[in-house]
């Protein structure tokens, strides 16, 4: 399969989902205000623990924006497995299979159409931190959202591949929540990490999204030449590869 | 078109492992209409789900369209359809965007033309806009062959075309699936539970039962091989049925004869032309008649003794 093809092919995937998102009005508002509710309604929580010792320097939205950005990518990317238990059920995937399509687009175009909707909503939420009173560097900004963007191609092809091996909402659903819910509390997305306690912070330190958090939040204060961003770069590309190449082979099987 | 030898799939799952199809050799020549039939369960679609790249065979090979099913299942691709026995759309999509999308899969030349062509012939048109969700099932059965179509395949595999479909549109499909062999000679090969749809569609049938092919021919043949004429005879008088029975048991042509209340039911090879003789060797023996009717089988008798009790019976 030529990579002209896969390109092209991918395209298509891509409108098709991206237009289905679109259609659906309910989930284009509720997907727009969602990420707006933390900041809005958790937020100000936070601005009361800035003096805490342990919860990192900078104001309380450059902690919170960009653990809420990366919690958007977890889950927002996460639950896209469902998507694809509907079209097993509907029988469009086999329509889809049997056509000549290449099988590595089938994936890339969901991913993509994923990730388009992640960063839209990751957008809105910066710029409604910002009018609520963030203040971070636009290279910082851009360097979160960049991680937003690798992690939720990760999480969207992970997810597709659970959901290819579950093929039943009953069966995906509880995987899904056993394994992001742990993750998203050992990141310390919610409350930084080094808020924890020398036992949780070790566990927390064995899970790939510590790293890309911890990365982010030095960008939103400007420290792009640290150990973290650089380990959070490294953690989030790896992360990448892997779960594109999970992906990539599961959609390519044969029984897939 | 279509050549395989020894197709077969096992499934292993919690339930245990359930041997769906095994060993299956089949042929289909170009341009042929091939009827599939079987029971619930007797492991079509998985049949057809090996055969259209959509399933690895656990064994056995095959080639289809004119390549390798496990070296160049790509090549195979391009060259069949298949419509799925439970179809293949987007209840949130409409039906327009479902069939544009699937020209442009298939890059079919002439989009528009062509799919505005195909939902003349199956009578889609106005429908385009509508979600799939929105359309009747009938109407959603019809969405799923002109998908299946969108791309003039030489090679097209049909699951249970026409389950759901009121007489008229099945009358159009098979219509249309004429003339698609007439005008491109493309091949079909179709599994179907109507055995009026086999009988007047179909140039060869393959049964099949519990994974395995047991019986194929043309829909004449099968009737001719499996099921016999059913000649049925009233008597006069009921007394008559011993000497009737004694007289017509010694006849060549019966291959069984039963008697109950007044009637003797015969099963006859060539019926038509051994009638005659039948009456006649009732006349010698002195067994008067009321009436007399002849049968022709039908198709469903063929299905019951192939795939029915009495193949189990033999086995
Ligand atoms: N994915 C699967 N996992 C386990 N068993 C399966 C699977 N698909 C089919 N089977 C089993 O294989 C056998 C053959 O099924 P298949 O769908 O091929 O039958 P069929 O001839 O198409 O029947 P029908 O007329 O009901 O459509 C059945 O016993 C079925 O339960
Ligand atoms: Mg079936």
């Amino acid at each position: 399969m030529s990579l002209g093809r896969t390109a092209a092919d991918t395209r298509l995937v891509f409108g098709r989902y991206l237009r289905q998102t679109l259609r659906s009005k309910v989930a284009v508002v509720f997907g727009a205000v969602q990420p707006l509710l933390y900041l809005v309604l958790f937020g100000p929580l936070l601005s009361r623990l800035v003096d805490v010792r342990g919860f990192g320097a900078g104001n309380a939205w450059q902690v919170f924006v960009p653990g809420v950005l990366i919690q958007l990518g977890l889950f927002g990317a996460g639950f896209v497995g469902f998507g694809l238990i509907g079209d097993l059920r509907s029988g469009v995937v086999e329509r889809m299979r049997v056509t000549p399509v290449s099988r590595t687009a089938l994936l890339l175009g969901r991913v993509l159409r994923d990730t388009a909707v992640v960063a839209f909503q990751a957008v809105m939420l910066v710029a409604v931190g910002l009018a609520l009173g963030l203040r971070a560097p636009a290279g910082g900004i851009a360097v979160g959202l960049l991680f937003v963007v690798s992690l939720s191609v990760a999480v969207a092809s992970l997810s597709y591949v659970l959901a290819m091996a579950t093929r039943s909402e009953d069966a995906f659903a509880p995987l899904l929540s056993a394994v992001t819910l742990p993750l998203m509390l050992l990141s310390g997305i919610l409350l930084p990490m080094s808020l924890a306690p020398g036992w949780l912070d070790v566990v927390s330190r064995c899970t790939p999204f510590r790293y890309v958090v911890d990365a982010t939040r030095a960008a939103f204060l400007g420290d792009y030449a640290t150990a973290a961003v650089a380990e959070g770069a490294l953690v989030a590309a790896v992360l990448l590869v892997v779960s594109v190449w999970l992906g990539a082979r599961r959609f390519r099987a044969e029984n897939a | 078109m279509i050549e395989a030898r020894g197709l077969a799939r096992t499934f292993t799952g919690k339930h245990g492992t359930v041997e769906a199809v095994r060993g299956v050799d089949l042929s289909v020549a170009p341009g042929e209409i091939v009827g599939f039939l079987g029971p619930n369960g007797a492991g079509k679609t998985t049949t057809l789900r090996m055969l259209t790249t959509l399933l690895a065979p656990t064994a056995g090979t095959a080639t289809v369209a004119g390549h390798d099913l496990r070296a160049d299942p790509g090549e195979v691709r391009r060259r069949i359809g298949y419509v799925a026995q439970g179809g293949g759309t987007d209840p949130s999509i409409p039906a327009g965007e479902e069939l544009d999308l699937q020209a442009r899969l298939y890059g079919v030349d002439g989009r528009a033309e062509r799919i505005a062509k195909l939902c003349a012939r199956l009578e889609l048109e106005g429908l385009q806009e509508r979600p799939c969700a929105a359309l009747s099932g009938g109407q959603r059965r019809r969405l799923d062959i002109a998908l299946g179509l969108v791309h003039r395949p030489p090679l097209l595999f049909l699951d249970e075309p026409t389950t759901g479909l009121d007489p008229q549109s099945r009358g159009n499909l098979w219509e249309h699936i004429r003339s698609m062999r007439a005008e491109d000679g493309t091949t079909v090969f179709l599994t179907t539970h109507y055995l009026d749809e086999a009988d007047a569609l179909c140039d060869r049938l393959l049964i099949i039962d519990q994974g395995r092919i047991v019986a194929a021919g043309t829909p004449a043949e099968l009737k001719r091989r499996v099921a016999g004429d059913v000649v049925t005879l009233e008597l006069a008088d009921p007394a008559g049925a011993a000497p009737a029975r004694e007289a017509l048991s010694r006849h060549p042509s019966v291959r069984e004869a039963v008697v109950a209340a007044g009637v003797v039911r015969l099963t006859v090879e060539d019926g038509e032309r051994q009638l005659m003789g039948l009456v006649r060797a009732l006349d010698s023996a002195g067994v008067e008649l009321a009436s007399l009717n002849l049968a022709r089988p039908t198709l469903d008798d063929v299905f019951l003794t192939v795939t029915g009790r009495s193949l189990r019976d033999a086995a």
